[in-house]
């Protein structure tokens, strides 16, 4: 493994592949605890339609995927805070939606699509510099949203509590919905779509067995969800295993310590 | 004269098209308890949410202190929700609960002043024996009283209260009621409390709003439920309890 990071594409999976990984487990905690679990599909889903309009479009597919997937989370939040509609059902309309756009751009453009492929189950070796560029924008952006840690917890335990405190929630749902969808996209390229919700659940669910408080759930998830990319990448470079699946049974296997030494 | 601390004049809050208050008008004085009675669907809790400021009032006004609502400091406000709103998958230790009364924030860790300052909240709501429980593994009794403690932590000025009672034992109810009358003396708070509980309301109430989407009557329990009203509202007079009726707890 040592001899693998001499190699450009390998250091940039290993640092990419751990900063999504921390960003995703850290907002996968508010995920799992708001009982979002379904956001992260819906969100991926989303990201299959901009990744497919900007096959459609021979632009850089993450371009295009980043606002749509944006829109497309705001609307959900939208949907929910406007009309009576719960949030799975404001995520199941725009998953389908999304899928749709996506499958009709992609018979839209007659030739056969290597990108479509790569993004459909992630590749974690093709993570190009661009790529690293904005993962670490991302988690430079995550960090400058660590002093919202209080107030987005507090509304998520209660959030009448944190209205009457006048706090402002319904921002924060459109700020935290937009994080989300961010990381969901980046996660796509690198654990591909079908896989990129465990990122945001399965090291906070883990974290959740393991500890009674929130505070601790945070820090834990932030642990397994890097621990897990670290571990999985090279098993997966060891075992010649696909990345992205590799680093999902590596979560897993935390998550079945959680079950077994749960608190 | 005492002054009003709490002012409604001819308030209608409308939710979904629907009208669920109308023409609601009364005063309250300082320090006085006031409990909110009626049947299910009445608008008690919509009425406490307009006072604190969570939903808006299509017609007339509402004042604070002479402020309105959703001006006043969240601070003077200490709002004890229905303990089953709590999402008891929350990873959360009962003092924790407590704090974010002063700070208004989930606290990432206590530091001394403030799990003292909590433990002393929780001390007044007799809950320091289960401070570092987890909240999701109380029973309801002993999380009313963390959401007391919580209210009391930021020492307000008005207390709102939301079936405080439900799901409490005759004692449950009884300490309950003392540990909210030790804190109204000392600190001369203003305590509204939605109850189902008629008895408690005639012994422990200085007024009694009787509501049903309007106001039915406002005054001193005695003079509020009478039969007439109770009738009016409920359908029936309801049950005496001769044992404590007319004696003034304390």
């Amino acid at each position: 493994m040592i001899e693998a990071l001499a190699l450009p594409f390998m250091r940039r999976a290993l640092e990419a592949g751990l900063l999504v990984g921390a960003v995703a487990s850290y907002l996968g905690v508010f995920v799992v605890q708001r009982g979002l679990g379904f956001f992260g599909d819906g969100l991926a889903h989303a990201a299959f339609g901009g990744v497919a309009l900007g096959i459609l479009l021979g632009a850089e597919p993450l371009w295009v995927a980043i606002p749509f997937t944006l829109a497309a989370a705001l609307m959900i939040v939208w949907v929910r805070d406007r009309t009576a509609l719960k949030y799975d059902t404001a995520i199941g309309v725009s998953f389908a939606v999304s899928m749709a756009l996506g499958i009709i751009f992609l018979s839209l453009r007659q030739e056969y699509s290597r990108d479509a492929l790569t993004y459909l189950f992630g590749s974690i070796l093709a993570v190009t510099p661009a790529d690293l560029w904005i993962t670490r924008a991302l988690a430079a952006a995550s960090l400058c949203m660590l002093p919202l840690w209080g107030r987005w917890a507090y509304a998520t335990v209660d959030p009448e509590l944190a209205r009457a405190d006048r706090l402002p929630t319904r921002r924060d749902d459109y700020i935290l919905a937009a994080a989300i969808a961010i990381t969901v996209v980046i996660a796509v390229k690198v654990v591909g779509m079908v896989l990129v919700a465990a990122f945001l659940v399965i090291p906070p669910a883990a974290a959740r067995l393991l500890t009674r408080r929130f505070a601790t759930m945070t820090l834990l998830s932030v642990v397994i969800g890097a621990i897990s990319v670290l571990a999985g990448l090279i098993l997966s470079y060891q075992c010649d295993l696909p990345s992205g699946p590799t680093i999902i049974l590596v979560q897993a296997a935390f998550f079945a310590a959680g079950v077994t030494f749960r608190r | 004269m005492t002054a009003n601390a709490i002012s409604v004049r001819d308030v209608e809050v409308r939710l979904g098209g629907a009208t669920v208050l109308s023409d609601i008008s009364f005063d309250i004085r300082e320090s006085s308890f006031v409990a909110i009675i009626g049947p299910n669907g009445a608008g008690k809790s919509t009425l406490l949410k307009a006072l604190l400021g969570l939903v808006d009032t299509s017609r007339g006004t509402i004042t604070i202190d002479g402020i309105a609502p959703r001006d006043i400091p969240a601070a003077w406000a200490g709002y004890v929700p229905q303990v089953k709103a709590l999402d008891r998958d929350f990873p959360a230790l009962a003092i924790e609960l407590v704090a974010t009364g002063p700070h208004a924030r989930w606290p990432w860790r206590l530091g001394a002043e403030a799990r003292a300052h909590a433990l002393e909240a929780l001390e007044l709501a007799g809950a320091k024996h289960i401070a570092d429980r987890p909240a999701g593994r109380l029973s309801g009794g002993e999380l009313q009283r963390v959401y007391l403690a919580r209210a009391f932590s930021r020492e307000p000025k008005f207390i709102l209260l939301d079936e405080p009672a439900a799901g409490l034992d005759v004692a449950g109810e009884a300490d309950m009621y003392h540990i909210i009358e030790s804190y109204q003396r000392k600190h001369r708070a203003t305590v509204m409390m939605i109850t189902h509980d008629w008895d408690g309301a005639r012994i422990h109430a200085s007024d009694v709003l009787l509501l049903n989407r309007t106001n039915i009557g406002f005054g001193p329990p005695d003079t509020v439920l009478n039969d007439q009203t109770l009738l009016q509202v409920f359908g029936h007079k309801g049950h005496t309890h001769p044992k404590t009726e007319g004696t003034r707890h304390d």
